[in-house]
């Protein structure tokens, strides 16, 4: 009965149900926008070159005269990809020394956190910038990069939780049970550090699409003729005052999914607040 | 110390903690919870524990079961030494030995069913098979006078006084002999109080439990405990039997903190003891016998020279150069 | 003589997720001058809430007093606005907590605290109100005040703090002190302590006080009159001496039997069964009923509020003669 309550609660909240939204039209058009698109995003199309927003093509076409509509719904695979891996990569280690830190405490803390320390001390482009560097630019890579770049933030976010969970008196009773450390780990205080961690990861999806966009921007990213959308938004950099729909587009649709996963993720945080929650 | 009959004795028990300085890790001092402590608790009574913040009253506990480790001193329990258990031993300890906390609130994961807390002590053992462990949960919940069909629900469905009730059945899950239970009714209104105390009770006579009660609320004490020892900045300053404490309490301390509990009586005017100055902290203890600094009856060799627990009369111990 | 306080039925509500929560339902109370009035009940039953009713605390916009009225001599503190109020909180009236470190500003010394009361209401000049506020330190029992007025709340200890809410309190000589638990989180040897102050002070400058509080054997040492809540109501009322010694609601009868007594009779203790409802499902007619030992139908149907002995009123349709 009580896993339920979120989820009600979630639902009243009228921003995170918008958010909820934006999301999944985002889903439901990577799912099957593809099958729906009325051109093929890659071939070039030298004769519809710069066009605006028409009955033919809605977001007009970029340069290359590919129709931006379609290159819009297939880069809504790659942007909700780019989402899911990154946050995996950061989640998962992340989480892992995050929980060890914060639980053994003592010279294993000191250790991991002076490490993730240093990653922490890069500004997050310029980490991403040079871990592409070295692997090269392509996409896959740019997702490790904005993956890396984010480790420590799921670390610190876990030890936090952890640290403050150790003292609970419900944690230690499982130690005077007779209860070993790997069981308080996986039974206790790992369910109980979720909420923090669901939550940053919903946000932490915007955050990498922005990242892997701004290093597609930058030339870093996908390779063309990928249809990512921050690398679309760079090309339309140069036609900005020509041909403002070549940038408008995939900028607006890169806002849409940063904003729907913000919303959802601010929504989920106060849901899973146990001292928000209704009597 | 060590009778026959005594479940669990302790001798010149210490804890101490460091503090350390704020940034620089460097000891600014030394916190003494609890200073060369000696008892027996014999098998099948309360042993009542008493005082007042900082006396160490709570560490004194942990430190007897041996959820932290002693500074100094020595714990034994059936006759052997504590701190030597093994991790098997001890393992095995842990199902003999139990605790009931103080606040039921935190007490329980939130996020797990009650059936499930109080079934884990059966799962971390490895006791009986799935369904055995079940019908146990169901009939501990009955024994503490819940109803087993709520098993499924979570803790914040439950009032305080349930949740302790929960904290009980999670602590008896194992057939524990000795429980210890520190504060386990000063978290609760005072209608439910009556009920925790009076379900202790039951089952102590039931299960022929020995406990260790550890509270501030000496009336309380008075009608659970049969033996109680008041402490005082680490050490016990009296012990003796609950009839005999209460009827005339001999230590200067005792008697001052009897007369300052408050009285449901309207018409007893009472002299009452009041002491002046402040629980001392137990990072800095004054010389000499620890209470002298508020003691009416103080006298030079108070200040100079420990007072060590002396047998006055059967049973009945003070720590006292006046006595 | 008028009282200091009266409250007539009071009722305060709160907006909450589960619905409309009626915390207080119909108080009346009565302070004299000089006098000590203990208001008396478990967690729930609304007493900590009037508290905060009085002086315009309650959190917004959850909490609102939807009736009554609250004389404060004579002037209804309901009707006031937030200057007015401002005005007598902390001046006429003053309250105390019953956590004294989470009152007290971590961030300033204590002196500067009360002396900021001082000059506010007192319109005091600094000089006056240091000299002033090493006068109540001294009043409070704190040794050596001149040294303490320098002192961080966190540097000192729970019965200190809750001697610097005392003077804080005291420093405005206000008619009324209203006490809500004040001694619940301090050691026994200080409550004592604390306890006698507050008596003594009474006595000096003729303070009144209303003393909210679970503990029966506080309210035995030093109130006079006594008014018992459940569940947001009042269930009974009557002088200290005449409720402990005849009871007459059931649950005021529950609780003393429940009680354990230093030097009381050996066998189990009577708890009272079941537990307190919630304001949001209670029951029909008195509240208590399901829980009471001499329930019967007519109880489904609110009782009356009546005088069964001269100064004892209860609401009960059988009460204890």
């Amino acid at each position: 009965m009580s896993k339920l309550d979120p989820m009600k609660d979630l639902l009243r909240n009228r921003s995170a149900t918008l958010g909820l939204a934006l999301i999944a039209l985002i889903v439901i058009v990577a799912l099957i926008g593809p099958a729906l698109a009325p051109y093929n995003p890659l071939i070039p199309s030298p004769l519809d070159r710069l066009k605006g927003p028409s009955f033919a093509h809605f977001f007009g076409t970029d340069s290359l005269g590919r129709d931006i509509l379609s290159r819009v719904i297939y880069g809504s695979r790659i942007s909700l990809a780019i989402g899911l891996i990154s946050v995996t990569i950061s989640l998962v280690p992340g989480t892992l020394l995050g929980l060890l830190a914060g639980y053994f405490g003592g010279k294993l803390d000191s250790l991991i956190m002076r490490l993730m320390d240093v990653l922490l001390a890069f500004p997050a482009i310029l980490l991403a910038i040079f871990i592409t560097a070295i692997l090269g630019p392509s996409l896959p890579h740019t997702m490790i990069a904005v993956g890396i770049v984010y480790i420590p933030h799921y670390a610190r976010i876990v030890r936090s939780s952890v640290l403050s969970l150790r003292e609970q008196l419900f944690i230690q009773a499982i130690g005077h049970l007779g209860g070993s450390h790997s069981r308080i780990i996986r039974g206790h205080i790992l369910p109980n550090s979720l909420p923090p961690i669901i939550v940053y990861a919903t946000l932490g999806m915007g955050m990498a699409v922005l990242q892997a966009a701004a290093l597609g921007f930058l030339g870093l990213g996908a390779q063309p003729p990928q249809p990512e959308w921050g690398a679309m938004l760079s090309e339309g950099r140069q036609y900005i005052q020509l041909a403002p729909h070549v940038a408008a587009f995939p900028g607006a649709a890169i806002l849409f999914l940063v904003l729907g996963f913000n919303l959802f993720g601010d929504g989920l945080r106060d849901a899973l607040d146990p001292s928000l929650r209704s009597l | 110390m060590t009778m026959p009959d005594t479940i669990l004795s302790a001798e010149q028990l210490t804890k101490h903690y460091p503090l350390r300085g704020a940034g620089f890790s460097r000891r600014t001092g030394i916190v003494r919870a609890v200073e060369e402590v000696s008892l027996g608790v014999r098998k099948g009574e309360v042993f009542g524990l008493v005082g007042e913040s900082g006396c160490g009253k709570s560490t004194l506990g942990r430190v007897l079961l041996r959820l932290e480790e002693p500074t100094a001193g020595k714990v034994f329990f059936a006759g052997g030494n504590l701190g030597e258990f093994g991790k098997v031993r001890l393992k095995q300890f842990r199902r003999e030995a139990q605790i009931i906390y103080q606040d039921p609130y935190s007490a329980l994961n939130p996020r797990k069913q009650i059936g499930h807390l109080i079934e884990e002590p059966l799962v971390i053992h490895r006791v009986g098979t799935s369904k055995e462990r079940r019908e146990r949960v169901a009939w501990l919940l009955k024994v503490v006078g819940l109803l087993p069909e709520q098993g499924p629900r979570y803790p914040h469905e439950f009032s305080g006084g349930q949740r302790q009730r929960i904290v009980i059945a999670r602590a008896l899950a194992l057939n524990p002999k000795l429980l210890l239970a520190d504060e386990p009714v000063s978290a609760l209104d005072v209608s439910i109080q009556a009920q925790i105390i009076n379900l202790l009770k039951e089952l102590q006579a039931e299960f022929h439990l020995t406990y260790i009660f550890i509270s501030h609320d000496l009336s309380v004490v008075e009608y659970i405990a049969d033996r109680v020892a008041v402490m005082y900045l680490g050490r016990i300053v009296e012990l003796g039997l609950k009839k005999e404490f209460y009827a005339a309490p001999v230590h200067p301390y005792s008697q001052a903190l009897l007369s300052a509990a408050p009285n449901p009586d309207p018409t007893a005017r009472r002299q009452r003891i009041i002491l002046t100055g402040d629980v001392p902290s137990p990072i800095n203890p004054p010389s000499g016998c620890p209470f002298h600094p508020r003691c009416r009856e103080r006298q030079n060799i108070c200040s100079e020279e420990l007072p060590l627990l002396k047998e006055l009369a059967p049973g009945h111990s003070v720590a006292c150069h006046l006595r | 003589m008028e009282p200091v306080l009266e409250i007539k039925g009071l009722k305060t509500q709160f907006q909450s997720k589960g619905g409309l929560l009626t915390a207080v339902d119909g108080l009346d109370l009565s302070v004299g001058k000089g006098e000590t009035l203990g208001l008396v009940g478990e967690s729930g039953c609304g007493k900590s809430v009037t508290a905060l009713s009085i002086l315009q605390l309650l959190p917004k916009p959850a909490g609102r007093i939807a009736a009554g009225q609250i004389l404060f001599e004579g002037r209804d503190l309901v009707k006031m606005s937030a200057a007015e109020i401002r005005r007598i909180r902390g001046n006429e009236i003053s309250m105390i907590f019953q956590e004294p470190m989470t009152c007290l500003n971590p961030v300033y010394t204590v002196g500067f605290q009360i002396q900021e009361v001082l000059r506010k209401h007192r319109q005091m000049s600094k000089r006056e109100a240091v000299s002033e506020t090493v006068s109540m330190l001294g009043l409070v029992g704190i040794p050596e005040p001149a040294a303490r007025i320098d002192d961080y709340p966190h540097q000192l200890s729970g019965g200190m703090r809750q001697r610097i809410m005392i003077a804080m309190a005291l420093s405005c000589h206000p008619k009324i002190m209203i006490a809500d638990e004040p001694t619940t989180a301090l050691d026994v040897t200080i409550q004592a302590q604390i306890l006698d102050l507050i008596g003594r002070l009474k006595e000096e400058i003729g303070m009144s006080v209303l003393l909210i509080t679970h503990d029966l054997g506080v309210v035995a040492e030093i109130c006079r009159q006594v008014v018992v809540m459940y569940a947001g109501k009042m269930v009974e009322s009557a002088d200290v001496k005449e409720l402990f010694a005849a009871p007459a609601h059931p649950y005021t009868v529950g609780l003393f039997k429940s009680l354990p007594k230093i030097g009381g009779k050996e066998g189990a203790l009577s708890p009272i069964p079941g537990v307190v409802p919630s304001l949001l499902h209670l029951p029909a007619g008195c509240a208590f009923h399901d829980r009471c030992f001499k329930s019967k139908p007519k109880c489904a149907e609110e009782p009356l509020w009546r005088e069964i002995r001269p100064g004892h009123k209860v609401r009960c349709w059988e009460p204890e003669l």
